[in-house]
């Protein structure tokens, strides 16, 4: 960012250009960067400067979006000096020239030393006396290497552990993906892994693959010539900002109304209606109102858990009425006859289940299914996120969401359809297969139990991504402080000794050796005893797919920070350490599973694990080529040297044996029994999910002033009535308690917020959700975090409301 | 969504018949040395209090005629505000994520962008209160004149929308 608040450096003609999808949301919206010297200036001329904008004037609006957090200085490990400038991309099909206020942070997060970017990690950092010491890598490696070659040898891969990111984006993408999964996988072959934001290594989407759909099965164009779109448990103007506004708002605005009488014609057409599934009012819904009118939104405020019952439900009354696709039922699937008859569940248990009136149950039904005057079915689209995924029993609710949607024929290559999950980071997943079964161990447990020797978090933070967290985060550090008081003791140790003190620690003594690799220091890393220094795109190339399977590549427009390296080439050095460890010992069958990581750059990364396992056809070379419009996986083929890509997948056959998609009978249950007994204990539900200024654990955010003044502590929203029983005013600190554990967070009176509800940001800065959320899980180890109920106390005026907005988020 | 010149300009005018001063240019400030840095802001006279009504905007344009901006008398002291109260603020009206003017909504005390829906609060020097912009309301910075029981705009914080600089 500029010294200066009130102008900004123009990129010049002459400025080097580079593609780079945002680092975030599953959107993955597209952005130039511009990069210059930095004694050079773009003149305010059209012609003068790179934007080709002209600044001798007022813009009008929505011309340009560009603000100083978009520009910052940047030094080369040459130490040349560059402005860079990084605008989204008006030739982008994802945003077409808009930012959200997440991906417009992307220049002022740049690294520079200076500003939020100063608590980047540069070097490898070593525990010793109470203090973290840089490193040389290949001292860390030597350690690292050491010991788990040592518990290898030992002890077996059960005892080494790892929490492990599996997206795109920052801290993913297919290089590193592949580069950890072929390391953890193909050469360590343990199976205590657990995914970034739960407990164990698992498929957020089990139920929806094993029915033969992929989550991700229709495109962002759907979205503008769907007759009806389903939000559930999903608030996309917070999460998937740019889909939403450039993509579902004008369908809910009528905008789009062309567009369908093009794609449909014959059809009845007309403006968008939507449907909200979820027991708060959200902003996405506010905002859908004032697109769409009131009239066309549709808010279903589900009792807490009760998905399951409503698609049950839904899906009989359908059936009753005959609102369903029989010819696709009978050409493209199995088993409806068995689904219906186990989830069958009357409109009244249904509406006495869930709390939505008959009448709004119908009005859904009719407005999603029920053919169109022109006698054509509805185009439905049915997209999903953490209010399912994080609900109540995740296989369930999905199974049953999946069963309407096929008995309706929503999905399969029809457009305006599909069943989706909206997503939280991009994709970019290749890796070598898991070497555990289903369900996966519970790793976090496992942790808890007292077992693994050493525990390698990579990208991501499990201090506030996990359920049961304050137990979890105390068994954690009290586990790596046997080991530090150890290393305390080992006062001139060579690497040799201290591994075998460590070993002793982590054997003996209970105790957990504790790596962190990632960008900043965070909590987790901090409380263990290694750190090496990760990249970000820009920093690296990197290739990852959005929520249509878009995938773009990344282009390397700087240097790392200090010796920070990327993730697949730190993979790489561990993977090539433990080969030469073991080529020492003459050990050649275990060498040989460490070997091929003979890589120079990302780029061997890309083409030993994308290219080689997914498509021959994707390389750099060719995705460069379609800058950050990219190309929809899966490619089949080239056309005149371009990739080309698919926009809609299952349009003949499902992934199943006989290509058929199956439905799967999944009746109603009742809670969880673990959240189930919080509900019978405590008064409020703990609703909860991510805040529209704030990415993931804000592992950056919590660098950035604008961020902080804004959200200084976790939001915990709380309806009118609730707040004025309890004394409660927007900006008081409150705490949040039960029997799992207590945190707390900053109070902001929503008058929408039903009694007994409150609503808490997820992966807080200050307080963590996850600390109240129960050891409630599916039959695959995803966690019901939102069946969380807890008490609420008043802890008293900090002086946040002096700088801190109490104002409504809602629009209307 | 696209929003036509008409739109703009409509959108720019609402609160004017509020104004009940002609804004002008009060006095040029004396040279700025080259390298200066602060920008060189004419003094403008945008109301006097007398005239001024408790929650309804007051419309000017500051630094120059391209930029709209609305000022609040609050009805209570809030922070960065001027006056004998303590509660008079304002600010440009484009918001900052790209350039749509903003529209006070008196009963909800907030601006709110209807372009992609950012709402701010004058009450909190424009704190972005939830939305896609990544700075703040630019804040005119005030000055009052007692004895004269006049504001003049002198200054701004943060980037006006659409411009490389704040001054043209």
């Amino acid at each position: 960012m500029s010294q200066f608040d009130d102008r900004i450096p123009l990129p010049p003609t002459s400025a080097q250009t580079t593609n780079l999808t945002c680092h975030f949301c599953i959107v993955g919206c597209g952005y130039k960067v511009h990069k210059w010297p930095e004694h050079e200036e773009g003149g305010r001329a059209p012609q003068d400067n790179a934007l080709g904008l002209d600044f001798t004037r007022q813009l009008a609006p929505l011309q340009a979006c560009l603000s100083p957090a978009m520009v910052n200085t940047i030094q080369d490990n040459d130490g040349s000096r560059h402005h860079i400038m990084i605008v989204p991309d008006k030739d982008c099909v994802v945003n077409q020239g808009q930012a959200s206020t997440r991906g417009g942070m992307l220049g002022h997060l740049t690294y520079n030393g200076k500003g939020p970017s100063a608590s980047r990690l540069t070097q490898p950092l070593l525990y010793r006396g109470a203090n973290w010491r840089e490193s040389p890598w290949e001292n860390a490696l030597a350690l690292y290497a050491g010991l788990t070659k040592k518990i290898l040898d030992e002890d077996g891969p059960d005892e080494i552990y790892f929490n492990l990111f599996d997206h795109g984006g920052a801290g993913g993408g297919y290089e590193n993906t592949w580069g950890t999964g072929k390391l953890i996988f193909t050469g360590l072959q343990t199976q205590k892994v657990r995914i970034h934001n739960r407990p164990a290594y698992n498929s957020e989407c089990h139920a929806t693959r094993d029915m033969g759909i992929n989550e991700l099965n229709n495109s962002y164009e759907d979205a503008e010539v769907a007759d009806v779109l389903w939000s559930i448990g999903n608030n996309p103007y917070e999460t998937q900002t740019n889909y939403f506004l450039v993509h579902w708002i004008p369908n809910l605005q009528g905008s789009t109304v062309n567009k369908k009488q093009q794609w449909f014609p014959g059809e009845t057409v007309g403006r968008g209606r939507a449907i909200f599934v979820d027991p708060r009012r959200t902003t996405s819904i506010a905002i859908a109102e004032q697109a769409a009118g009131a009239e066309n939104v549709l808010h279903l405020a589900i009792n807490p858990g009760t998905d399951t019952a409503l698609f049950n439900g839904l899906l009989t009354y359908v059936a009753e009425q005959g609102w369903l696709d029989s010819e696709f039922i009978a050409q493209r699937t199995n088993g409806y006859e068995q689904a219906l008859s186990a989830n069958r569940l009357s409109l009244e248990d249904c509406s006495e289940l869930t709390g939505v009136p008959v009448a709004q149950l119908i009005q859904a039904a009719e407005w999603s299914y029920k053919p169109k005057a022109s006698g054509h079915m509805p185009r439905t689209m049915h997209a999903y996120e953490k209010g399912i995924i994080w609900g109540n029993d995740n296989y369930r609710i999905q199974s049953s969401l999946v069963n309407l949607v096929l008995a309706t024929g929503n999905v399969g290559g029809r457009r305006g359809a599909g069943v989706v999950r909206m997503g939280g980071h991009q994709e970019g997943y290749v890796r070598p297969p898991f070497p555990g079964g289903r369900p996966a161990p519970y790793v976090d447990g496992e942790i808890i139990a007292g077992r693994g020797k050493i525990l390698t978090t990579w990208a991501c933070d499990a201090f506030r991504s996990t359920h049961n967290a304050q137990n979890y985060r105390a068994a954690v550090i009290r586990r790596a402080n046997i080991v530090r008081e150890a290393i305390d003791q080992a006062r001139g140790a060579s690497t040799a000794e201290l591994i075998d003190i460590i070993y002793d620690a982590v054997t003996t003594k209970g105790g957990l050796f504790v790596v962190s690799i990632d960008i900043y220091p965070k909590p987790f890393g901090e409380a263990g005893h290694m750190m090496l220094p990760a990249t970000v795109p820009g920093e690296m190339n990197l290739t990852s797919m959005n929520g249509e399977r878009r995938m773009r590549l990344s282009e390397k427009f700087m240097d790392a920070p200090g010796s920070a390296q990327p993730d697949c080439m730190i993979a790489a050095d561990i993977a090539n350490a433990l080969k030469a460890l073991y080529a020492q010992d003459g050990n050649s069958a275990m060498a040989a599973r460490f070997a091929g990581f003979e890589w120079s750059s990302e780029e061997d990364a890309f083409m030993d694990g994308f290219n080689r396992n997914e498509n021959e056809l994707v390389t750099y070379e060719r995705l460069r080529a379609l800058g950050n419009n990219g190309v929809q996986l899966p490619v089949t083929g080239l056309e005149n040297g371009l990739l080309v890509g698919t926009e809609v997948t299952y349009t003949e056959r499902f992934d199943t044996e006989d290509g058929r998609a199956k439905f799967q009978p999944s009746p109603w249950n009742g809670l969880l029994a673990e959240a189930q007994q919080q509900k019978d204990k405590y008064p409020f539900w703990i609703n909860n999910g991510r805040v529209n200024e704030l990415w993931q654990t804000l592992y950056n955010d919590e660098h950035v002033e604008f961020r902080t003044s804004r959200w200084p502590m976790t939001l915990v929203e709380i309806g009118s009535e609730d707040a004025q029983r309890l004394g409660i005013n927007s900006g008081d600190v409150v705490e949040l308690f039960n029997d799992y554990g207590a945190t707390q967070g900053m109070a902001h009176v929503e008058p929408t917020i039903k009694p007994g509800q409150v609503f808490m940001q997820t992966m807080g800065r200050n307080g963590v959700m996850g600390d109240l959320a129960t050891t409630a899980v599916d039959q695959n180890i995803l966690p019901y975090y939102k069946g969380t109920w807890a008490d609420v106390r008043r802890v008293g005026d900090m002086g946040l409301s002096r700088t801190v907005t109490s104002k409504r988020r809602h629009f209307v | 969504m696209s929003l036509s010149r008409r739109d703009f300009f409509k959108v720019g005018g609402v609160g004017a018949l509020a104004a009940t001063v002609a804004p002008g240019t009060l006095a040029q400030p004396a040279a700025v040395p080259a390298g200066n840095a602060v920008l060189n802001h004419p003094a403008t006279l945008v109301a006097e209090i007398s005239g001024l009504r408790v929650n309804q905007p007051v419309s000017f344009n500051f630094p120059d005629s391209g930029s709209p901006c609305q000022l609040l008398k609050m009805g209570r002291e809030v922070p960065g505000g001027v006056g004998p109260d303590g509660d008079i603020v304002a600010y440009s009206i484009l918001c900052p994520h790209m350039g749509c003017p903003t529209q006070y909504d008196g009963e909800a005390r907030s601006f709110k962008c209807g372009c992609h829906f950012s709402v701010f609060d004058p009450e909190m020097e424009g704190q972005q209160v939830c939305g896609q912009a990544t700075q703040n309301m630019p804040r005119i910075e005030l000055n009052f004149d007692t004895a004269r029981g006049t504001v003049e705009a002198v200054g701004v914080h943060g980037l006006i929308y659409g411009r490389q600089a704040n001054t043209l």
